[in-house]
């Protein structure tokens, strides 16, 4: 194993996660678990049950001042003007040219306090350009050091929370919050998640990290709770047909190239990006991000080369084993002419084409 | 752990002789460094295979890693129920996990891989330096 140039960071979570026998990684500059038991067995809990995940090394930004909101629908692309105080929002922060800073969630404490969500490894560069932009009445505070981020994700996730606060977590909407008490300690807790489950993500003060996450894994023992890592996590968001940063995303992508077009607003106001946007609306895109599952025996994964007819045509974002579904899957952008259902494609494993056809995503919806 | 009647290579393969027939898999350590196994890609009956050479493939949830034959030789049978049951290179890597028999072309090369001991000591220098 090679040794890392720089130092790893660690969450508040980092000495429970080795203690309680997680398999850590570097991720994106984080020592972060990957697995605790499996993934299989994680992805099925989260599945069947519940699972808990420490996902504090996803960054905070927090964005004040009366003219908060003007600054935080200048700088994304989904409209803020539609959020109302509670209410969390799926958008993307994007470069002039109509590329990806990072995706993030916008949730709306009041009409002059912001709450940002950003990608673990895009938190620095994030602040920059969101500070970079701010010609309003507003302040932009990279908060991620204030934030523990616990995800906890299953159709039991609402029973076993519930058990640890007095909220009605019944009554919060998906993608909607409330700042209330989880296991004695203030916390946001949202109705949102990265797994295609039903589930809460929570914020709160990283002194008691583990106290919280203890308390978790208690109150959803008797639901079959799991700790799960990073592993799992992928795995969920694959299913689910979740866009992640630097796969289906990056700066060289745009929200209509990856099928995102729902989170672009271009008759919202000026925005950054908007002009490329639109201009790429007019004229069409050329590559589009489809779905895939294997045919032939073999697993796409992130990268491989993907060939229409024998000749280079595009490449997997994500790809990799369904354990839901039992099949093999993955997101791949292709031009957008042939980024039809029921495309032929192949996929080059260790440079052999084997088959595989789009398919609809996401590729799991759960049942209710 | 390391059963004494396998040798062992620094790629994390085994190797148990019967014979001139050489039984072939990867080692616990292997598996747990893999996490969940579900694919396995073996060479074909009749193929030959060159010691510390590519012979085939396993892919977890997270990654496709080769594996490199312990011996050189011809594959004389392939662990069929790998295809349907990856899962048992987890559950049992010295055991039903087995991968591969191979008639050795050059039985002068098992004594160059590892005994149990040795393979033991690799195994806690490679963890020592994670």
């Amino acid at each position: 194993m090679t040794q890392p140039t720089a130092p790893l960071k660690a969450t508040a979570l980092h000495s429970t996660h080795r203690r309680m026998g997680a398999k850590m990684v570097d991720f994106g500059g984080w020592e972060m678990p990957l697995q605790y038991s499996g993934i299989l067995e994680e992805h099925a809990a989260v599945r069947s049950a519940a699972g808990l995940f420490d996902v504090s090394h996803m960054g905070e930004i927090e964005i004040h001042g009366p003219q908060a909101g003007a600054l935080a629908d200048y700088v994304t692309t989904n409209s803020i003007a539609k959020l109302q105080p509670g209410q969390a929002q799926y958008s993307g922060l994007l470069y002039d040219h109509g590329g990806f800073v990072d995706d993030i969630l916008v949730h709306k404490i009041a009409n002059d306090h912001y709450f940002l969500c950003v990608n673990a490894s895009n938190q620095e560069k994030d602040y920059q350009h969101i500070a970079g932009a701010n010609r309003f009445t507003a302040s932009v505070d990279l908060a991620s050091d204030r934030y523990t981020q616990l995800a906890i994700q299953g159709p039991r996730a609402l029973a076993t929370l519930q058990k640890l606060t007095a909220t009605d977590l019944a009554a919060i909407r998906y993608y909607h919050f409330v700042d209330g008490v989880a296991a004695g300690a203030p916390a946001r807790i949202a109705r949102t998640g990265y797994t295609g489950e039903d589930g809460f993500e929570i914020y709160f003060a990283p002194e008691h990290s583990e106290r919280i996450w203890n308390a978790i894994l208690d109150a959803g023992q008797q639901y079959g709770i799991k700790p799960c890592g990073l592993g799992a996590r992928n795995t969920l968001r694959l299913e689910a047909g979740m866009a992640l940063y630097g796969h289906e995303i990056h700066s060289t992508i745009t929200p209509f190239e990856a099928g995102l077009g729902w989170i672009v607003k271009l008759d919202k106001g000026e925005f950054i990006g908007r002009a490329a946007l639109a201009r790429q609306k007019e004229q069409r895109v050329t590559r589009k991000l489809i779905g895939f599952e294997m045919t032939g025996r073999g697993i796409g994964r992130d990268d491989y080369e993907v060939f229409l007819n024998g000749a280079p045509a595009g490449w997997v974002s994500s790809g990799g084993p369904s354990p839901t579904l039992k099949k093999n899957i993955g997101m791949c952008y292709l031009p957008a002419d042939r980024a039809k259902m029921g495309q032929r494609i192949q996929i080059v494993i260790r440079n052999q084409p084997v088959d595989a056809v789009t398919i609809p995503m996401p590729f799991y919806k759960r049942a209710n | 752990m390391y059963p004494g009647d396998l040798h062992y290579t620094k790629q994390h393969e085994w190797v148990r002789l019967s014979g001139d027939v050489g039984v072939v898999g990867i080692t616990d350590y292997a598996q747990k460094e893999l996490g969940d196994i579900v694919y396995v890609d073996l060479p074909h009956v009749g193929a030959k295979v060159e010691q510390a050479k590519v012979m085939g493939s396993v892919e977890s949830v997270k990654a496709v890693s080769d594996i490199y034959s312990p011996v050189s030789g011809e594959v004389t049978e392939i662990n069929e129920a790998l295809a349907t049951a990856p899962e048992k290179l987890n559950e049992s890597p010295h055991g039903d996990g087995w991968m591969v028999k191979i008639r050795l072309s050059a039985p002068a090369e098992i004594p160059g891989l590892l005994s149990a001991a040795d393979y033991e000591k690799y195994v806690a220098e490679e963890e020592a330096g994670h």
